[in-house]
Protein backbone atom coordinates (compact mmCIF):
# COMPACT_ATOMS: atom_id res chain seq x y z
CA UNK A 1 0.00 0.00 0.00
CA UNK A 2 1.24 3.28 -1.26
CA UNK A 3 0.01 7.08 -0.50
CA UNK A 4 1.70 10.10 -1.98
CA UNK A 5 2.77 13.09 -0.14
CA UNK A 6 4.18 16.33 -1.11
CA UNK A 7 7.83 16.40 -1.07
CA UNK A 8 10.70 19.46 -0.88
CA UNK A 9 13.11 17.99 -3.08
CA UNK A 10 11.16 15.40 -5.51
CA UNK A 11 7.79 16.89 -5.40
CA UNK A 12 4.99 14.39 -5.40
CA UNK A 13 6.13 10.71 -4.02
CA UNK A 14 4.79 7.52 -3.11
CA UNK A 15 5.71 6.29 0.32
CA UNK A 16 4.94 3.13 1.67
CA UNK A 17 3.19 3.23 5.48
CA UNK A 18 6.42 1.41 6.94
CA UNK A 19 8.06 5.06 5.71
CA UNK A 20 5.82 7.19 8.04
CA UNK A 21 7.30 8.28 11.14
CA UNK A 22 5.44 9.82 14.38
CA UNK A 23 7.73 12.36 16.46
CA UNK A 24 5.07 12.52 19.55
CA UNK A 25 7.25 15.74 20.54
CA UNK A 26 8.37 17.10 16.87
CA UNK A 27 12.60 17.58 16.32
CA UNK A 28 13.76 20.79 18.41
CA UNK A 29 12.39 23.95 16.93
CA UNK A 30 10.07 21.75 15.01
CA UNK A 31 8.09 20.60 18.00
CA UNK A 32 4.77 21.50 16.24
CA UNK A 33 5.14 18.75 13.35
CA UNK A 34 4.60 15.20 14.34
CA UNK A 35 4.10 13.24 11.38
CA UNK A 36 7.16 12.85 8.91
CA UNK A 37 8.16 10.04 6.16
CA UNK A 38 11.94 9.13 5.51
CA UNK A 39 12.77 8.63 2.34
CA UNK A 40 15.97 7.84 0.42
CA UNK A 41 17.38 10.62 -1.28
CA UNK A 42 18.71 10.38 -5.22
CA UNK A 43 22.23 11.40 -3.45
CA UNK A 44 23.89 8.31 -1.50
CA UNK A 45 24.25 8.05 1.25
CA UNK A 46 21.70 10.57 2.76
CA UNK A 47 18.16 10.18 3.64
CA UNK A 48 15.38 12.85 3.84
CA UNK A 49 12.94 13.15 6.65
CA UNK A 50 10.02 14.99 4.89
CA UNK A 51 7.11 16.82 6.96
CA UNK A 52 3.80 15.15 6.36
CA UNK A 53 1.94 18.79 7.03
CA UNK A 54 4.78 20.98 5.41
CA UNK A 55 6.47 20.24 2.40
CA UNK A 56 9.03 23.05 3.08
CA UNK A 57 10.03 21.39 6.52
CA UNK A 58 12.48 18.83 5.51
CA UNK A 59 16.03 17.60 6.40
CA UNK A 60 18.65 16.06 5.18
CA UNK A 61 20.00 12.90 7.75
CA UNK A 62 22.86 10.42 7.53
CA UNK A 63 23.85 7.46 9.21
CA UNK A 64 26.20 9.05 11.70
CA UNK A 65 28.37 5.52 11.18
CA UNK A 66 28.98 7.02 8.37
CA UNK A 67 30.45 10.40 9.27
CA UNK A 68 32.19 8.45 12.35
CA UNK A 69 33.18 5.35 12.37
CA UNK A 70 33.09 5.04 16.10
CA UNK A 71 29.99 6.75 16.88
CA UNK A 72 28.14 5.57 19.82
CA UNK A 73 24.79 6.03 21.11
CA UNK A 74 25.01 7.43 24.44
CA UNK A 75 21.50 8.91 25.42
CA UNK A 76 19.14 8.92 28.30
CA UNK A 77 16.57 5.50 28.85
CA UNK A 78 13.85 8.01 28.70
CA UNK A 79 14.63 8.96 25.32
CA UNK A 80 14.31 5.05 24.23
CA UNK A 81 11.14 4.86 26.33
CA UNK A 82 9.38 7.63 24.27
CA UNK A 83 9.51 5.54 20.90
CA UNK A 84 8.71 2.38 22.85
CA UNK A 85 12.19 0.84 23.62
CA UNK A 86 13.03 -0.79 20.72
CA UNK A 87 15.51 -3.77 20.66
CA UNK A 88 18.31 -3.10 18.64
CA UNK A 89 17.89 -4.65 15.81
CA UNK A 90 14.73 -2.10 15.46
CA UNK A 91 16.58 0.58 16.17
CA UNK A 92 17.53 3.46 13.36
CA UNK A 93 19.86 6.17 14.08
CA UNK A 94 20.36 9.25 12.15
CA UNK A 95 22.32 12.65 12.06
CA UNK A 96 20.62 16.16 11.06
CA UNK A 97 22.89 17.22 8.27
CA UNK A 98 23.51 21.07 7.68
CA UNK A 99 24.64 22.38 4.58
CA UNK A 100 25.53 25.89 4.26
CA UNK A 101 25.82 28.24 1.27
CA UNK A 102 29.31 26.61 0.82
CA UNK A 103 28.63 22.92 0.83
CA UNK A 104 31.82 22.26 1.49
CA UNK A 105 31.28 23.28 4.95
CA UNK A 106 28.58 20.31 5.23
CA UNK A 107 27.94 19.27 8.91
CA UNK A 108 25.99 16.50 10.82
CA UNK A 109 24.96 16.92 14.15
CA UNK A 110 26.08 14.36 16.29
CA UNK A 111 25.10 15.65 19.37
CA UNK A 112 20.96 15.75 18.19
CA UNK A 113 20.47 12.27 16.79
CA UNK A 114 17.38 10.80 15.64
CA UNK A 115 16.53 8.00 16.58
CA UNK A 116 13.29 6.10 14.85
CA UNK A 117 11.57 2.99 16.27
CA UNK A 118 11.26 0.85 12.87
CA UNK A 119 8.74 -1.43 13.85
CA UNK A 120 6.38 1.21 15.99
CA UNK A 121 7.61 4.03 13.39
CA UNK A 122 7.90 6.25 16.24
CA UNK A 123 10.73 8.93 16.34
CA UNK A 124 12.65 11.29 18.67
CA UNK A 125 15.12 13.62 18.56
CA UNK A 126 17.28 12.66 21.58
CA UNK A 127 20.46 14.27 22.83
CA UNK A 128 24.20 12.68 23.25
CA UNK A 129 25.23 12.57 26.97
CA UNK A 130 28.69 12.08 25.86
CA UNK A 131 29.98 15.24 24.99
CA UNK A 132 32.48 14.33 22.69
CA UNK A 133 29.65 14.28 20.11
CA UNK A 134 29.49 17.88 18.63
CA UNK A 135 26.40 19.34 16.91
CA UNK A 136 28.40 20.49 13.99
CA UNK A 137 31.12 17.86 12.88
CA UNK A 138 32.18 18.28 9.37
CA UNK A 139 31.67 15.88 7.00
CA UNK A 140 34.68 16.89 4.52
CA UNK A 141 38.24 17.82 5.19
CA UNK A 142 39.18 21.12 4.03
CA UNK A 143 42.65 23.27 4.75
CA UNK A 144 42.81 24.45 8.36
CA UNK A 145 40.26 21.90 9.77
CA UNK A 146 40.32 18.01 10.46
CA UNK A 147 37.09 16.45 9.62
CA UNK A 148 37.22 14.55 12.65
CA UNK A 149 37.31 17.77 14.82
CA UNK A 150 34.04 18.51 14.55
CA UNK A 151 35.00 21.92 15.49
CA UNK A 152 34.32 24.97 14.43
CA UNK A 153 37.19 26.05 11.81
CA UNK A 154 37.47 29.93 12.95
CA UNK B 1 6.94 29.71 38.09
CA UNK B 2 7.58 28.13 41.58
CA UNK B 3 10.92 30.02 42.92
CA UNK B 4 12.53 28.98 45.98
CA UNK B 5 15.26 30.28 48.20
CA UNK B 6 18.04 27.98 48.91
CA UNK B 7 20.97 28.39 50.87
CA UNK B 8 24.51 26.52 49.96
CA UNK B 9 23.56 23.01 51.22
CA UNK B 10 20.60 22.89 50.61
CA UNK B 11 18.45 21.21 48.32
CA UNK B 12 15.21 20.72 46.03
CA UNK B 13 13.64 17.49 45.46
CA UNK B 14 11.52 17.28 41.88
CA UNK B 15 9.29 14.57 42.61
CA UNK B 16 10.93 11.50 44.45
CA UNK B 17 13.61 10.76 42.88
CA UNK B 18 15.67 13.82 41.57
CA UNK B 19 17.76 16.19 44.03
CA UNK B 20 18.93 19.08 43.14
CA UNK B 21 21.70 20.90 45.39
CA UNK B 22 23.11 24.19 45.80
CA UNK B 23 27.06 23.27 45.95
CA UNK B 24 28.41 26.77 45.68
CA UNK B 25 27.53 30.24 45.60
CA UNK B 26 30.33 32.83 44.00
CA UNK B 27 29.18 36.36 42.90
CA UNK B 28 27.06 36.02 40.44
CA UNK B 29 27.56 32.04 39.49
CA UNK B 30 25.62 29.28 41.29
CA UNK B 31 26.97 25.61 41.45
CA UNK B 32 24.47 23.38 41.65
CA UNK B 33 24.47 19.59 42.21
CA UNK B 34 22.02 17.25 40.53
CA UNK B 35 21.32 13.70 41.57
CA UNK B 36 18.81 11.93 39.04
CA UNK B 37 18.28 8.03 37.76
CA UNK B 38 20.30 7.65 34.19
CA UNK B 39 16.41 7.38 32.77
CA UNK B 40 16.38 11.32 33.39
CA UNK B 41 18.38 13.32 30.26
CA UNK B 42 19.90 16.51 32.23
CA UNK B 43 21.33 19.13 30.19
CA UNK B 44 22.15 23.03 30.42
CA UNK B 45 19.38 24.81 28.01
CA UNK B 46 21.96 26.23 25.85
CA UNK B 47 21.91 22.73 24.63
CA UNK B 48 18.38 22.81 23.89
CA UNK B 49 18.75 26.18 22.43
CA UNK B 50 21.99 25.49 20.05
CA UNK B 51 19.85 22.13 18.84
CA UNK B 52 17.11 23.92 17.75
CA UNK B 53 19.25 26.40 16.03
CA UNK B 54 21.04 24.17 14.19
CA UNK B 55 17.69 22.40 13.35
CA UNK B 56 16.34 25.83 11.61
CA UNK B 57 19.64 26.08 10.04
CA UNK B 58 19.57 22.55 8.64
CA UNK B 59 16.12 23.06 7.01
CA UNK B 60 17.39 25.84 5.09
CA UNK B 61 18.72 23.06 2.43
CA UNK B 62 19.10 23.34 -1.15
CA UNK B 63 16.80 20.88 -2.93
CA UNK B 64 19.58 19.63 -5.65
CA UNK B 65 21.89 17.71 -3.77
CA UNK B 66 23.20 16.61 -7.09
CA UNK B 67 27.46 18.71 -6.26
CA UNK B 68 27.11 17.00 -2.93
CA UNK B 69 27.85 13.70 -5.22
CA UNK B 70 30.85 15.33 -6.66
CA UNK B 71 32.10 16.44 -3.54
CA UNK B 72 32.44 13.76 -1.30
CA UNK B 73 33.16 11.17 -4.41
CA UNK B 74 32.65 8.20 -3.23
CA UNK B 75 34.78 8.54 -0.25
CA UNK B 76 31.36 8.03 1.86
CA UNK B 77 29.85 4.86 0.55
CA UNK B 78 26.53 4.00 0.38
CA UNK B 79 25.60 2.13 3.18
CA UNK B 80 21.27 2.70 3.02
CA UNK B 81 20.80 -0.84 2.17
CA UNK B 82 22.06 -1.78 5.59
CA UNK B 83 19.20 -0.09 7.62
CA UNK B 84 16.41 2.21 7.52
CA UNK B 85 14.48 1.55 4.55
CA UNK B 86 15.38 -2.20 3.08
CA UNK B 87 14.00 -4.56 5.24
CA UNK B 88 16.80 -7.68 4.78
CA UNK B 89 14.57 -10.34 5.95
Amino acid sequence: MTELIETKAYGSVPVEKRQLITFPGGLYGFESYHEFALLDSHTPPFYWLQSLDDRDVAFIMINPYVAVSDYVLDIAEDDLKTIGSPPPEALLVFAIVTIPEDHRDISCNLQGPVIVHREKRLGRQSISLDQRWKIKHYLLQREGRDAQEGQSPC
Amino acid sequence: MLILSRKVNERIMIGDTIEISVVEIRGDQVKLGIAAPRSVSVHRKEVFDSIQAENRAAVQLPTDLSDLSNLFGGIIPDTRDDDALHDDN
